[in-house]
C-alpha cells in the first residue's frame, strides 16, 4: 500500500489499466490468438488424433484444389451468399420503406417482422423441415395440393433444397435488417425531404436521388453483415437435410459442414484446418472490401 | 439523430401528402398497410404452426388448422417426463446465463480500461481484440476441441462456455458507451476516494445500464441458440443444450412431428416471451449495437 502511494497519478492509472486487463488479455490471448495460429499451423500437417502429427508442407491445400466435393462445397456456399444476400436486402428495404410511412399498429407490425429474429434456427430448422415434406404431411404440399397444384419436391431434390434450406435463414435475418433500415431511413435529415418537395419532385426521385444515396452506409453494414452470415450457414443445412446433412448429393452442403464433416467425422484434423484457412481467407476478403466501401462514402 | 427517436415516427408522407389528401391516397395508404400486416401475419406464420401443432394429437397433425380441435397439452407432458428436455433446458439457461454474465462483466471492464485509462500499449490492446473480429468461430471450433480434449473439458459445462467468456464485439459496444461518461463524474469520485474499480462499479457502470442490458439480451440470444460449438464439444445426451438436444430428437423421432414442434417450441418460447415483455428495449437495443457495433 505504502508502494502504491508513492506512485504519481498516471503510474497508478497503469497499474490499474493492467490490473483491469490482466485476465482478459490473458483470455484472448489463449482463447483467440494461440488457436487462431494452431489452425494455421495444424493446415500444414496431417493428423487424424490417434497418430503425429507431422508436417506435410502445403500437400493440405493441394488436395483441397484437386478435390471435387470441395469445388462443389465452394460453389454451393456462394450460392447461399448470392441468392441470400440480394434477396433478404431488397425484401427488407422494401418493408422498412414502406413500414416508415405507417403509422397504425406501426409497432405491432415491426415486432410481427422482428419475431423471427428472435427464435433458435435449429428449432425454426425442424418447423420448416416439416413444411417441405410431401403429402399428406408438409404444410406447403398440402396447400398446393388444395389449390390444385402439382406437388414440389423441396429437400429431396438436388435443384430445389438449396433454395428450400436458405429460405428460413432469410426469414430470420429479415426482422433485423428491417430494423436496421428504418433507423437508416430515420437518420436521413428532413430537411433535405423538405428541399425536395419545394423542388416538387417525384417520390420515385426522393428514393432514388436522396433516399438510397444516403442510405450507403446502412447498406454497406448490410450487405457485409449478412453475407458473412450467409457464407457461414450451418445450422439449418444441418438439420433440414435428410440422413446425410448436406445432402441429397452434396447439394446444399456449405463448407461450415464440410469443416465439420471432415474434422469431427473423418477426424481429419489438418485437412479441416486448411479449409478453416479458406473460409478465413473469404471472410477476411468480405470484410476488407467493407472497410475500402465505407472510407470511399 | 439519437437511436432513441426511434419510437417517435416523423414520417416523410406528412411532407408529401400536404393539402392533397384525396381518398386515392388514403386508399393506397390502406393498401400499404393491408400489405405490411398480412406480410408480418405470415412471418410469424411458422411460429403459429408450430405452437398449434404442438397442441394436437397425432392424428390432428396432417390437418391445417390452427386451432386444434381437442387442444392437448400431453405432448408437453410426455416431452418433460421423457426427462432429456427438461435436462436440456436447464443446462441451456445455465449455460446462457452465467456466460452472459460473464462477458457482460469482462466486456465492460475491458471496454472501460480501453477507454479512461491512458497507459501504453492501450491502442495495440484494442486493435488486437478488435482483430479478433475477423477471426470467424468455425476457424477455432477445431483448436477448441483439440485443448478441451488435452484439459479434460470436453463434456462439461465449462467446455462448451469457455470460448464465449468475453466477446470483442461487446467490448467494442462497452467502450464506445463509456465514451459518453463525462471524466469529471470520475474524476469527483476519485476526489472522494473511491478506488479506480470502485469508481466503474459505482459511478461508470450505472451510467451505461441500457448498453449493458442490450448486450446482456445479445449474448444470451446467442448462446441459447448456439449450435456447432455445443454439438462439438457434448458427447452424452446429459449434457446437450436445448439446440444439439432437439437436433438429435429429431432424428430420433423422425416422423412424430407433433413431438419435434413440442420440443422446437421448448426451446423457442423463453426467447419469445422475453421479446413480447422487452419489446421496444430489445427492439432500441438492437439499433444501438447495430449501429455503433
Amino acid at each position: 500500500m505504502r508502494f502504491y502511494q508513492n506512485l504519481t497519478i498516471s503510474q497508478k492509472q497503469i497499474a490499474w489499466a493492467w490490473t483491469f486487463l490482466a485476465l482478459p488479455v490473458l483470455f484472448y490471448v489463449v482463447i483467440r490468438f494461440y488457436p487462431t495460429a494452431n489452425a494455421f499451423v495444424l493446415s500444414f500437417q496431417e493428423w487424424n488424433l490417434l497418430g503425429a502429427r507431422s508436417f506435410t508442407g502445403f500437400d493440405n491445400y493441394v488436395r483441397l484444389y484437386n478435390d471435387p466435393v470441395f469445388w462443389k462445397v465452394f460453389r454451393n456456399t456462394f450460392l447461399y451468399l448470392i441468392l441470400g444476400t440480394p434477396v433478404s436486402l431488397v425484401l427488407s428495404f422494401i418493408i422498412a420503406y414502406h413500414l416508415d410511412k405507417v403509422r397504425f399498429m406501426h409497432g405491432t407490425i415491426r415486432a410481427l417482422y422482428f419475431i423471427p429474429f428472435m427464435t433458435s434456427a435449429v428449432a425454426m430448422a425442424w418447423v420448416w423441415r416439416w413444411f417441405y415434406q410431401p403429402v399428406p404431411i408438409g404444410v406447403f404440399n398440402n396447400f398446393l395440393a388444395t389449390l390444385g397444384f402439382g406437388q414440389i419436391e423441396f429437400l429431396s431434390s438436388t435443384t430445389n433444397a438449396l433454395p428450400s434450406v436458405l429460405a428460413p435463414a432469410i426469414w430470420a435475418g429479415l426482422g433485423f435488417q428491417v430494423i436496421i433500415f428504418m433507423a437508416g431511413l430515420r437518420a436521413i435529415p428532413q430537411s433535405y425531404y423538405e428541399a425536395a418537395r419545394i423542388d416538387g419532385v417525384s417520390s420515385w426521385t426522393v428514393l432514388s436521388e436522396i433516399t438510397i444515396p444516403l442510405l450507403k452506409p446502412t447498406v454497406v453494414f448490410l450487405v457485409v453483415f449478412s453475407s458473412i452470415g450467409f457464407l457461414r450457414i450451418f445450422d439449418q443445412v444441418y438439420n433440414m437435410t435428410t440422413n446425410n446433412p448436406g445432402g441429397p448429393l452434396n447439394s446444399t452442403k456449405p463448407l461450415v459442414l464440410l469443416i465439420y464433416d471432415t474434422a469431427f467425422n473423418g477426424f481429419n484434423m489438418g485437412y479441416a484446418a486448411a479449409q478453416t484457412v479458406v473460409l478465413f481467407t473469404i471472410l477476411l476478403i468480405v470484410s476488407l472490401i467493407q472497410l475500402r466501401l465505407l472510407r470511399d462514402r | 439523430m439519437s437511436v432513441q427517436d426511434i419510437s417517435v415516427k416523423p414520417s416523410t408522407d406528412a411532407l408529401f401528402s400536404g393539402s392533397s389528401r384525396t381518398s386515392r391516397r388514403n386508399m393506397g395508404q390502406f393498401i400499404r398497410w393491408a400489405l405490411l400486416f398480412g406480410g408480418g401475419i405470415l412471418m410469424i406464420m411458422p411460429i403459429v404452426f408450430m405452437l398449434s401443432t404442438s397442441l394436437k394429437f397425432p392424428f390432428e397433425v396432417y390437418n391445417l388448422n390452427l386451432i386444434p380441435e381437442e387442444p392437448t397439452i400431453e405432448n408437453y407432458t410426455y416431452v418433460l417426463e421423457d426427462g432429456r428436455f427438461y435436462h436440456w433446458f436447464w443446462n441451456s439457461l445455465i449455460i446462457a446465463i452465467l456466460t452472459t454474465v460473464s462477458a457482460v462483466f469482462f466486456d465492460a471492464l475491458v471496454g472501460y480500461a480501453l477507454c479512461k485509462f491512458k497507459f501504453p500499449g492501450r491502442y495495440i490492446v484494442f486493435i488486437a481484440i478488435l482483430s479478433t473480429l475477423m477471426i470467424p468461430t468455425e476457424m477455432l471450433v477445431i483448436p477448441w476441441y483439440l485443448m478441451s480434449k488435452s484439459f479434460g473439458w470436453l463434456d462439461s459445462y465449462w467446455g462448451i462456455m469457455f470460448p464465449g467468456m468475453m466477446t470483442a464485439f461487446g467490448t467494442f459496444l462497452m467502450k464506445q458507451f463509456f465514451e459518453t461518461v463525462p471524466d469529471d463524474f470520475l474524476e469527483a469520485a476519485r476526489i472522494d476516494g473511491l478506488n479506480e474499480f470502485q469508481i466503474w462499479w459505482q459511478v461508470a457502470m450505472p451510467l451505461v445500464r441500457p448498453a449493458l442490458a442490450a448486450l446482456a439480451i445479445f449474448v444470451f440470444l446467442g448462446n441459447w441458440t448456439a449450435f456447432i460449438w455445443p454439438l462439438i464439444v457434448t458427447n452424452s445426451a446429459d449434457m446437450y443444450t436445448l439446440p444439439v438436444g432437439l437436433s438429435s430428437f429429431g432424428d430420433e423421432v423422425d416422423v412424430a412431428w407433433e413431438l419435434i414442434m413440442t420440443g422446437a417450441a421448448i426451446s423457442t418460447l423463453p426467447t419469445l416471451v422475453v421479446f413480447l415483455v422487452f419489446q421496444r428495449f430489445i427492439i432500441r437495443g438492437v439499433v444501438m449495437a447495430g449501429l455503433k457495433g
